[in-house]
Parts: structure tokens; sequence; C-alpha cells
């Protein structure tokens, strides 16, 4: 069915509140129900919902085999899996991470159901597309895990799948088949909602809502979106030259028939270096966005966040190569002058962070502690990134443990710390009940115990020597108390994750209800209901900042406008809230 | 439209200019015609908002004063519900393991995306139905 929207006038008696979207045909109660909605809704908060759950149950499945991964490396010559078992699970776990979780979590679900609703539009621009890209991941998703039902066990190659070692004499069978296939379904699905996010945010934002007064999470969107759209058409169309290498006799990657697997190198990591950012920016802007509400405070520095955005979203694309720096064949002083420069707009992000603190009014709730928890680990990883961006430095640590260690702290930092933020921040608005604070604060303190305690020793390892991607090491090192270190701390991680699943079923079986407004949040989607109702919005209130609903809830204490008022008044009559 | 139309030129702007510098710095073609693609994945677009917004001016969207009645009209025609993308993310979905499983799913994979393509058309020329 076809909803038509009109926003039409219905007045207000003291001009709060003057116009109201109206949804003039087919409301939701008269569509289908039960699985034939999941089936056929286009809506993006279902969509939305579907894309998180999904992404939280690979993420428990990657999780698990990370813990495989740790029992293994808990002594020096465990014999716990075999050394393929093992390559497929560290491979299949950064895969699953990776591409099926931190991507699709962030800008599948949270941006599916949240941006639409930050910008006051009905629905995603395309919502058919929309669906179709659910879908596809859905079904990347279960290709990908077919690789451990084949003969020959799931693909091993690394996530990163490196030529000739991807090839078909290297790995033979069709666990890496799958894993093409896989990656080549959700790389389209990613392409179509960038296409989808950018044109809800050019094209359906509601009057008043100007550029320059979006919220900061859909701002980061709006980049990730580009981002996707440069990225991901170049990773599939290397997935198909490596699938034609595998099955139809071509020689791109390989140099006995004139190819290169430099090549391969350099496509990927022109998809894999944004990937980092796509993973990352998303969650910035979730962290932009709780810092504020539960400083009480304008976010400090807008637009100072909206150009840090854009600038470590240009500079990510060029600097592919500092992952390449040891193959001797990258010119070391671009790559590594482009890296270190990816410092200067994080650490503007970071003051900014701390200045939207400062002097606050600080509620440490659950989103809270774990934004806070985000800033400590994202700082870990970022200045270890900074070391690694120096040749020398990478030179000496290139395949250790530091690097894992250097990595794990960024994404686990943005995609895990950020992103549960964003989940305890949003649940009340997507369900309208309230996860338990207390429940979330366990959960929180044992991740951050855990955080610190698997990937600290990680570094220490690493800095001694031990490569990554081994299953076993000799006992004659001192490797083994940092690895006992590291597994005992995953294992304090999932513990922390079991504490969600409690959270969660708390939630559903004893609600307690939200309300609209449960934090006193400042930007549009708090001004409808929880959950909001089939295209979103009854009404919607003036916009005149980037805190549409603070101003409305809070007629006395206006923030700060951007271009010429309504009213009368110039920008410099109205101060920012304290 | 203006802010738009400028933030996708700055990207086909930005990676022009690296791509030049990087071109003449490292030699290497795969990683230019990356930047070079990238160039005019800002420039294209950007161009075509850039005309629009000359053409057409600040929507209400555009303007700062903007009242929400402003927007009055008809915003767009949104699905409420349609079975179509599940038809063709599997009929996708088969065909892409048709290429690791053998041609005889390919059959089905690309009848499904067929219908669905053929389903979804027309749909939006009757005004939608499941």
């Amino acid at each position: 069915m076809t909803d038509v929207i009109t926003p039409t006038v219905t007045g207000g008696d003291d001009g709060a509140i003057t116009s109201a979207h109206e949804l003039h045909a087919a409301p939701e109660e008269h569509g289908p129900s039960g699985l034939l909605k999941w089936l056929t809704s286009t809506d993006h908060k279902v969509i939305g919902i579907s894309y998180m759950i999904t992404s939280i149950v690979l993420f428990y499945l990657a999780g698990i085999m990370a813990l495989l991964i740790r029992v293994q490396l808990a002594s020096p010559n465990s014999s716990f899996v075999s050394f393929d078992q093992y390559n497929q699970l560290f491979t299949m776990h950064g895969s699953l991470m990776l591409y099926l979780f931190a991507g699709p979590f962030a800008f599948g679900g949270l941006a599916n159901y949240i941006v639409p609703l930050q910008v006051g539009a009905p629905d995603m621009a395309f919502p058919r597309l929309n669906a179709l890209s659910y879908w596809l991941y859905l079904s990347g998703s279960i290709t990908m895990l077919l690789g451990f039902f084949v003969a020959g066990g799931a693909a091993s190659f690394g996530w990163v799948s490196y030529a000739p070692l991807s090839n078909a004499t290297n790995s033979p069978g069709a666990g890496g088949d799958v894993w093409i296939m896989a990656l080549a379904l959700t790389g389209f699905s990613a392409i179509f909602t960038g296409v989808n996010l950018v044109a809800t945010i050019f094209y359906l934002r509601a009057p008043g809502m100007t550029m320059f007064r979006m919220p900061i999470f859909t701002w980061n969107m709006l980049v990730t979106g580009i981002l996707i759209l440069i990225a991901f058409p170049v990773l599939t169309s290397a997935l198909i030259m490596l699938f034609c290498d595998r099955h139809f006799g071509t020689h791109i990657y390989t140099v006995s028939g004139g190819g290169s697997p430099l090549l391969w190198q350099n496509l990927f990591w022109f998809f894999g270096h944004p990937e980092v950012y796509i993973l990352a920016l998303p969650y910035f802007g979730i962290v932009t966005e709780i810092l504020p509400v539960f400083s009480r405070k304008p976010v400090f520095g807008y637009k100072g966040m909206v150009f840090a955005t854009m600038s470590i979203a240009a500079l990510s694309t060029g600097v592919w190569a500092h992952h390449m720096f040891t193959t001797g064949a990258v010119l070391l002083p671009f790559f590594s002058l482009l890296s270190l420069l990816i410092a200067v707009p994080t650490g503007i992000k970071f003051f900014n962070w701390i200045g939207t603190m400062w002097r606050g009014q600080l509620r440490f709730t659950a989103p809270m502690l774990f934004c806070v928890g985000f800033l400590l680990a994202f700082l870990m990883g970022g200045i270890t990134g900074i070391m690694l961006a120096a040749p020398p430095i990478d030179f000496f640590t290139h395949d250790t443990y530091f690097v894992v260690a250097h990595f794990h702290q960024v994404l686990f930092g943005t995609a895990v710390f950020a992103g549960f933020a964003g989940l305890y921040y949003w649940y009340p608005k997507m369900f309208g009940r309230m996860l338990s604070d207390k429940l979330g604060r366990w959960h929180f303190w044992l991740m951050f115990v855990g955080f610190w305690l698997t990937f600290m020793p990680q570094y220490i390892v690493g800095l001694k020597g031990m490569p990554r991607r081994v299953a076993v090491y000799p006992s004659n090192l001192g490797w083994q108390i940092y690895n006992d270190l590291s597994t005992i701390g995953a294992f304090v991680i999932a513990a922390s994750f079991a504490v969600l699943l409690w959270n969660l079923w708390i939630s559903w079986r004893r609600p307690v209800l939200a309300g609209d407004n449960p934090w006193d949040a400042h930007t549009l989607e708090w001004f409808t209901s929880s959950p909001p109702p089939h295209h979103n919005y009854t009404h919607l209130p003036p916009i005149r900042s980037e805190r549409p609903t603070w101003d409305a809830n809070h007629p006395d204490s206006p923030s700060v406008v951007h271009g010429p008022s309504s009213n009368g008044r110039s920008p410099s009559e109205k101060v920012g809230a304290r | 439209m203006r802010i738009e139309a400028l933030f996708l030129l700055g990207i086909g702007v930005f990676f022009g200019m690296i791509g030049v510098i990087y071109w003449f710095t490292a030699y290497e073609d795969g990683g230019t015609m990356m930047l070079v693609g990238t160039c005019l994945l800002g420039l294209l677009p950007g161009s075509y908002y850039f005309f629009w917004h000359r053409r057409m001016g600040a929507r209400p969207e555009d303007r700062p004063d903007a009242e929400i009645a402003e927007g009055a009209g008809t915003i767009s025609s949104f699905p409420g519900s349609s079975i179509w993308p599940f038809v063709l993310g599997m009929g996708a979905f088969l065909a892409a393991l048709a290429l690791v499983f053998g041609f005889w799913l390919l059959g089905p994979g690309v009848g499904l995306i067929l219908t669905a393509l053929a389903g979804v058309t027309a749909e939006s020329r009757r005004g939608g139905r499941v």
C-alpha cells in the first residue's frame, strides 16, 4: 500500500507547535501483522530494529569465536582447536565483527531508525530499497555462516583475504567462495543504504532543519553514507576479480599470469581504511548525541565537530597504504603524513567532547558511562594509531599483537562502548520501555574491566615479538602470562554481555514505561511518542536550532540560534542553556 | 541545496588535488585511478546539485526562518508495505549461491529477481499493493 504524506497546518495557541504532518492513507493498523509484517515492512523503524537484532546475534556469535581463540592461546602449545580451525575462527571472527556487526549495527540499524526521526522525515527516501538492503544483508550473513557447513570449512585466509593466499591453489574449497559471495551481497546492501541515507538527509528534512541544524549523529551518518559510496564499490569489484581468479582462469592477482598480488592490497585497503571510519564515525555521532544530554548543555563547538568529521573522512580515504608500509612498494612520506594528520581533527573532537562535559551537570547513567568508556578506549587506540603511522615503528610492530591491541581498542571503543551507549540511550524511544540502569552499570563496569584486561597485555606481548594469527607459540619466551590475562579479560567481557541479555529479558518481562523523552534530550526524535507512530510524527515543533525538542520543552532557556531568528531577536540575544 | 552542493563539490576538489599530488609523487596507477573516481563521485552530483540550487533557490529546509507549514503539500509517496524487496533479496541470495554450489540455482534465483522487478514496477504503477 502507498501512503501519501502531506504536511498541513493545524494551528496552535501559543505558537510553539504550529503545524502537523498528517497521514492521509493506509495507517499502520490496516497493514499486515506478524511474520508477514516483518517480511513486507518498508517502515524504517521495523527495518532498523531487524538490522539491530540480526547484527547483535552475529556479534554474540563472533564473540563466542573470540572466546574459542582465547582458550586456544591460554597455553603455549594448546591443541584445543586444530591449526585450520584456528584460522577459520579468526577469519570468521573478524569478518562477522567488521562486515556484519559493526557497520550494519550503525548504518543499517541505528541510522535507519534514528536519522529520519532526527530530520523530521516520515521514512527513508527509498523505503523499498531500504527493505532490499536488509534482505541482502541477512542473506549475506547467512551465506557467510554457511562456510562452516561446506567441505573444507569456512574461509581461513583472514578478514583481509590477501592474495595469493586467497587464490584457489592456496585456499581451495567452497569456504572462500561463500565468503566472497557473502561480502558481495552485504556490499550491495551497504551501497543501497548509503544512497538512502544521503538522499533522505538531502531531500526529506523538515522546514527549518537546515544542514547546520542537523544533529551531529545525522551529520556523521551523511559523511558515513558518502564514505560507503566511495569505499564499497571498490571492495565489490575487487571481490569479483578475486572470484574470477579463483574460477575463471584470470590472473589479476597472480604474478605468474602477469598480475599483481599488491593490486589486491591497494584495492582492499582503499576500501579497508575508509571502512574503519565507516565503523567509527557513526559511533562518534552517538557519543556526540549523548554527552550533551547527560551534561545538560548544548554540544560544544558544533561546527567544529562537523568539519572535523568531514576532515577525518577525507583524510581517511588518502591513507590506505599505511597498512602496506612493509611491502616496500608504497610512498612512505605521503601516507605517513596523511595518517598523522588525522590526529588533528580527531583531537578537535576530543577537545569538543571534553568541552561539552566541562562544567556541565553530569549524570552518570548507563549511556553516559559507556560514552566515558569510549573516550578512554578510543584515546588509547588513537595514540597507538599515531605511533603506527610512523613507518619506523610500524616496521617494528607490523603483524604483531601490538597492532591487534591497537585495532581492537579503536573498534571495541567505538562499535562496542559507543554502540551499546546508543542502544541504552535510544532503547526507550524504540520500545517505549526502559532498560535497567543498575544492570546497565553492571554491564559497563564488567566490560570496562574486561576490556582493559584483555587488550593492554596484547600491547606488551606484541612489543615482545608475538606475531598475530598464530595458533601456538613457544613456551620459553614469557608470552603465556600476557595471553592468560587476555583470556581472563575476554571471559569478563563475555560475562558483561550475559548481563545485557538479562537486562533485555527483564525489560521485556517487567517493562518500565519510558515516556516520550525520559532523558530530557534535545533532538527531534524525542519530540514524538515512544515508540513513534507510523510515519513518525503527528506534529512537529518549530525548528530554530539544533535542539528543537529542548527549545519546545524549555521555552525560557532556548538554544543558541544559528542564522536569522524568527521572532525578531538577534541570535546573540538567545543564550545557550546550562 | 547550496550546502549540499558545496559539500559534494568539496569532496571532488579535495580528491582531485590529492589525486594530482599522489600521481606526481607515487606514479602509481591503481591508487590514482581510485582517487580520480572519488573526485568524480563528488564533482558529478555536486555540479547537478549546484545547477538546481541556482534554478530553485532555497527550499524551506534550507532556510533557517522557515515555518513547518511551508512544507505543506505532498512530500512524497511512501509504500506502506511491499513483498517485492524480500523476493528480490531471496533471488539475489540464490543467484549468489549459484556461483558457488552450482548453476542449477541460477534458474530460481533469476526467476525470483525478474518476478520481483515486474512486481515492484506494477506495484508502483498501481499506486502500491502488497
